[in-house]
């Protein structure tokens, strides 16, 4: 009943949205089915996405499998890490409160597990965009030795031995013979509906709340200072930019893919939405704080060969501009989509 | 509501079916009807992986580079793929999902057959060495591409176009290990090599009762060659896009050449 009536404003909003907003592309329009079913979702305004599932059908029983795919340990070395274990659904799929992850037997790796969601529309995967295709991403992850070490052929045989999945493969694609294909697009069916667009700021776009006066003058000085890289609606230009952390890069992050100097030390923008939920902050997590964030735009900004020209210098914020930028800030939190129970582990008791 | 759902639901599944029944090999459509006669057969291809005259045999022969390095092979494997045969007096067959994993310890890797080949002689073929830019750039594939073969980077996505494996005295990386994995498809550190080892004066005759059979030779020697000789000094390792892939890609782009033709 919440989410019918929550959907019924949602359109209304929707059409107020589309009326509003002119520098966007015209969205097609995507009819809206009940929120409990599984569809291929474009919030009204958002640019068209990037991945539709064309040609990878998305069905209740591919989501449903991709679903426990996703939080399988199966799909690491030793059994012991899934998908989930890193990408926790109460902090928007990040790992909350790790700088890094730890993989299996307990290996560290290099850089923050980012959070999950709006995965549809991103351009390229990883803090380094090495992963070029939704579809292809997992593979990063199982086959990494510090994350779950896997091969993808041992994946897909245990898969096929395990007898829980015989029917979900068949309802989901009509055969029982696994392969990685067909585990890679249940993943994607899974991980494309992680769309979230109900937060806070959502509501308040939509014009069915209005913002507290910090908050308000906090999306003000956002659009002012911050909009140019986190671009809204999705809050990030999907671009590859160096904030000012180091002057010397001991991760060359995107330089690591190109082999081009210029792109050394530059990382994938992050987006902001749920930043509130994903702590810590940075590739390598080095910020446990929102407060810590403000304070390194505003007076940690440290010059190298490649930073981005925009935050050259710092970005200079009072205290009551950072209070104000951080509870704008905490509006992009979106409480639906971390308790959807769509989402849930269904390995949890 | 729902029901129209399950009614979409049960589209897509139908949809999906249809299409990957699209897509199966040409050799799995069921048999044109027998009248009027056939106008189509098919055509073998043969590759026999060697070094320079010399049988392959991994790990236990030494082999020598034109810059006088000896090495050993363990391991070594490459994609073809966009095969096109051209035809006496004009016209091409084009293989459909056209794309093979060859892998040098199974050598029923290096048997492909090409079906539904329009009946004629056929003077010419050429293939790609890799896998194109947009099977790269087009998430999860199976079959040949399947990333269960180990040709696939997972941390920078795209193919492995060719590995190479093995040892050389001369290498000065650890246990003196030789690790050559090409691959790269676009811009600067694109190693896609499209090759028409020629046939001479042969022709491959397909008939509706011969299967013409085309013997290549893939002359390993050819990776550390022509043009540029490579010195396992100085390189052994390569594990991605780059220049260095670039190098032994150009050098491999002269590796086949077409021995003889069976009609």
């Amino acid at each position: 009943m919440f989410f019918k009536n929550a959907l019924k404003y949602t359109m209304v909003a929707a059409t107020l949205i589309v009326a509003a907003s002119s520098c966007e592309v015209d969205p097609p329009i995507v009819e809206e089915l009940p929120a409990d079913n599984i569809r291929l979702i474009v919030p009204p305004g958002w640019p068209y996405p990037n991945y539709d599932f064309t040609g990878n059908p998305l069905t209740k029983e591919g989501f449903v499998l991709g679903r426990k795919l996703f939080y399988d340990p199966q799909l690491s070395r030793d059994n012991t890490v899934s998908c989930g274990s890193c990408h926790q659904q109460f902090a928007a799929f990040s790992h909350l409160d790790h700088v890094v992850s730890h993989g299996i037997y307990g290996l560290l790796g290099t850089r923050n597990a980012p959070g999950l969601f709006n995965l549809n529309w991103q351009t390229s995967f990883m803090w380094d965009g090495g992963v070029n295709h939704i579809e292809v991403q997992p593979t990063a992850p199982i086959t990494n030795p510090v994350e779950m070490d896997e091969s993808i052929a041992n994946v897909v045989t245990k898969i096929q031995n395990d007898p829980s999945y015989t029917a979900m493969f068949k309802d989901a694609f009509g055969t029982e013979t696994v392969t990685s294909q067909l585990i890679f697009r249940a993943i994607t069916q899974f991980q494309g509906m992680l769309v979230s667009y109900n937060s806070k700021y959502d509501k308040y776009s939509r014009g069915e709340i209005i913002l507290t006066a910090s908050e308000q003058n906090g999306l003000n000085l956002f659009m002012d200072k911050c909009n140019s890289c986190h671009t809204a609606p999705l809050f990030t230009n999907m671009a590859f930019m160096n904030n000012g952390l180091d002057s010397v890069f001991a991760d060359a992050g995107r330089g690591k893919i190109t082999l081009l100097a210029a792109d050394s030390g530059t990382f994938k923008v992050p987006s902001l939405r749920n930043v509130n939920l994903t702590r810590p902050y940075m590739h390598d997590g080095r910020f446990s704080s929102l407060n810590q964030v403000m304070d390194h735009y505003s007076s940690g900004v440290v010059n190298s060969s490649t930073i981005s020209p925009g935050v050259v210098g710092g970005i200079p914020l009072t205290s009551t501009e950072k209070a104000d930028l951080i509870a704008f800030l905490k509006t992009l939190s979106d409480t639906e989509f971390i308790t959807d129970p769509r989402f849930n582990d269904p390995f949890a008791p | 509501m729902k029901n129209s759902i399950k009614i979409l639901s049960a589209l897509f599944l139908i949809g999906a079916v249809s299409l990957s029944s699209c897509k199966k090999d040409p050799d799995e459509e069921p048999t044109p009807t027998p009248t009027p006669a056939a106008t189509t057969g098919s055509l073998a291809l043969h590759f026999e992986n060697m070094v320079g005259d010399s049988a392959l045999v991994f790990n236990t022969q030494s082999y020598v580079t034109a810059n006088s390095d000896s090495f050993t092979v363990s391991t070594f494997k490459y994609y073809i793929s966009n095969i096109v045969l051209t035809k006496s007096g004009g016209g091409t067959y084009t293989e459909s999902e056209s794309y093979h994993l060859i892998d040098a310890s199974d050598l029923a890797t290096g048997e492909i057959t090409l079906t539904n080949v329009p009946l004629g002689d056929y003077t010419g073929i050429s293939f790609m060495i890799g896998v194109d830019s947009l099977r790269n750039v087009s998430g999860a594939q199976t079959g040949a591409l399947d990333p269960a073969n180990g040709m696939f980077w997972s941390w920078s996505s795209g193919y492995i176009m060719m590995k190479f494996e093995g040892n050389s005295p001369q290498s000065t990386a650890a246990a003196n290990a030789l690790l050559f994995h090409v691959g790269g498809f676009s811009g600067a550190n694109n190693t896609l090599k499209t090759v028409s080892p020629s046939f001479g004066v042969d022709v491959a005759s397909v008939t509706t009762s011969v299967t013409p059979e085309i013997h290549l030779k893939t002359d390993i020697l050819e990776l550390f060659t022509t043009p540029t000789n490579v010195d396992f000094s100085t390189l052994n390792t390569i594990h991605m896009p780059g220049a260095n892939a670039k190098t032994i890609a150009d050098n491999y782009a002269d590796m086949f050449t077409v021995e003889h033709i069976h009609n």
